[in-house]
């Protein structure tokens, strides 16, 4: 990608991207309302159905709030694909080469608009789950840093989704990867203690990279000692991110060939 | 003007995907400012042509410029010249008509203030002041074609490729573009389109190349064309199968249209009383076997048939191929 020599364009073109994508995003109002509901929904029943079964230690809401809300940034990310595939079935994309627009400014307008769109869900959640007795331990610093692990991960997410999107031949194949990545929480620390499962599961669930981004909101948002999860989670963000914006400069070169 | 050089032109083009060849030699040239149009039957490798001119996809082998910058070396200097319309209207749905144009003119360089003045203009010109304020999701076939051209039109393109333009458009919106087309060859835009349509490539363009199999079959203005491959045609109905058989066989690769089930034959002339009185004796010198005949003026498929050997279908095109 080779807008190096042309900042000033690039910036510009990646401007009006992300304004295009943003304003695209606002409209779709099915889909805000799925990335929206189905965490509260989720948040809902494990809290008031499953809830009083589980015993965590805390109180259950308290201990299942930091997973719904990866839970939401990362359903929301997921369908990030959709749109770029969409972009591609319908010659929108065709138009943009022509009109020397780089491939970069394309993706990156949907990964950012994602950002800001899962930005703006994952607080509306929290908001929800104060509202049924999430009490979080309020601390700035702990926050903002909480805030940059769940924005580090949206933005890789987002761009993972995005290659995915390049790879898929249908909208509705890219809609697949929100299975995917709604999936992933489950075999995770997000709605119980790792410590319950069966050693194989355990195994899974320690080393995969929903378990380090949840552990380390939960400390963040609660209080509690880290450990070396934030680290970890970085690590998983970072190494998420690297592979998905190669992935997509491949595949966006040989989608379009 | 002598030394410009052309608006588009390729050398030996070749394309293929997968071991089918697509593009097989073309060589063309489109003089600035002129319509031209690449007509073709379903395959004939008019989009793959287009796709390629638009720095779309990189030819196999062969040159192609485009304001005399080539199209794999230069491309970022020719998207500077060019526009496409394809076959889909690549346009948002979820944006209105204005905000899709806006947008379009804003990525060409435009400032927000000319971007918004420009898109005015074209909304008006286009007749599209309603249409304009909706969102595209809601606008019909007809209107999202109107779009997509005034889209491709607002960075003041110098040469814009209106891939299959009118293709399941209803006769009302089709008028509509070719007012459009004109307007723009009007304007000293160099127009290339491809279509499958005889009569839009005759009334639209000055200059016809057919593609057949990948090559330039044939070349030239519509009048051209028709007098190249015979002015007028004499259209023969035998009486019975034998005579017909007979008839086919006296007449050989003369025959530029064959339909054994209805007996007729078709073969070309230049319309004067000598040649379709020796016609018809040499056909059926017995004058026996002949029940039939008119003579009518050639049309474009009539040319098209002489040189491709079949009739242009009216499906549409798959698209990238």
């Amino acid at each position: 990608m080779s807008e190096t020599t042309t900042r000033p364009v690039f910036a510009a073109d990646a401007l009006i991207m992300i304004g295009r994508c943003v304003r695209l995003s606002r409209r779709n109002v099915d889909a805000l309302l799925t990335s929206l509901l189905l965490p509260v929904i989720l948040m809902l029943l494990f809290v008031y159905l499953f809830g009083g079964a589980i015993d965590t230690g805390t109180r259950y809401v308290t201990y299942v709030v930091p997973g719904v809300l990866l839970l939401c940034a990362g359903f929301g990310a997921a369908s990030t694909a959709v749109s770029v595939t969409t972009d591609l079935t319908n010659g929108v994309v065709e138009r943009f080469r022509t009109m020397d627009v780089s491939p970069t400014a394309i993706l990156g307008g949907h990964v950012v608009a994602s950002v800001v769109r899962n930005s703006v869900s994952t607080v509306l959640v929290l908001a929800v789950a104060v509202g049924i007795g999430f009490r979080p331990a309020f601390d700035p610093l702990r926050w903002t840093a909480a805030a940059g692990v769940l924005l580090l991960f949206l933005l890789a997410v987002s761009w993972l989704s995005a290659a995915f999107g390049l790879l898929a031949r249908t909208p509705e194949a890219a809609g697949g990867f929100t299975f995917l990545v709604m999936f992933l929480p489950y075999p995770s620390s997000a709605f119980v203690p790792v410590e319950t499962m069966p050693s194989w599961l355990r195994g899974f669930a320690d080393h995969q990279p929903v378990t380090p981004v949840i552990e380390t909101l939960r400390a963040m948002l609660l209080g509690t000692p880290a450990g070396s999860a934030p680290a970890r989670a970085v690590a998983w963000c970072l190494g998420i991110l690297a592979v998905a914006v190669l992935l997509a400069a491949v595949l966006f070169r040989r989608r379009v060939a | 003007m002598g030394t410009a050089p052309p608006a588009v032109e390729t050398v030996e083009l070749r394309k293929s995907y997968g071991g089918t060849v697509v593009l097989d030699g073309l060589t063309m040239r489109v003089a600035r400012g002129s319509v031209y149009a690449l007509l073709g039957p379903n395959g004939a490798g008019k989009t793959t042509t287009v796709r390629i001119l638009a720095t779309l996809t990189a030819p196999d082998g062969g040159a192609a410029r485009v304001d005399g910058h080539d199209v794999v070396r230069d491309r970022r200097r020719v998207r500077r010249v060019i526009s496409l319309a394809g076959q889909h209207a690549a346009l948002d749905d979820q944006q209105t008509g204005t905000e899709n144009l806006e947008m379009m003119a804003r990525l060409a360089g435009l400032t927000r203030a000319r971007a918004r003045r420009r898109v005015a203009d074209l909304v008006e010109r286009f007749d599209l002041v309603e249409a304009a304020a909706r969102r595209v999701a809601t606008c019909s076939g007809g209107t999202r074609r109107r779009l997509d051209l005034a889209a491709s039109l607002v960075g003041e393109p110098s040469v814009i490729f209106l891939d299959e333009p009118t293709t399941g458009l209803d006769p009302r919106s089709r008028q509509g573009l070719w007012e459009v087309v004109g307007e723009l060859a009007g304007a000293g835009v160099t127009v290339l389109l491809t279509t499958q349509y005889l009569e839009e490539a005759d009334r639209l363009a000055d200059r016809i190349a057919v593609l057949h199999g990948g090559r330039l079959a044939a070349e030239g203005t519509a009048s051209e064309l028709k007098h190249r491959f015979g002015a007028h045609r004499l259209e023969l109905t035998m009486r019975d199968a034998e005579s017909f058989a007979d008839a086919a066989h006296r007449l050989g690769d003369r025959v530029t249209r064959r339909e054994p089930a209805r007996l007729e034959l078709g073969v070309t002339t230049d319309g004067s009383a000598p040649q379709v009185r020796d016609l018809l004796d040499e056909v059926d010198p017995g004058r026996r076997g002949l029940a039939r005949f008119t003579v009518r003026e050639a049309t474009l498929d009539d040319v098209f048939l002489t040189l491709t050997g079949r009739p242009v279908t009216v499906d549409r095109e798959v698209a990238g191929v």
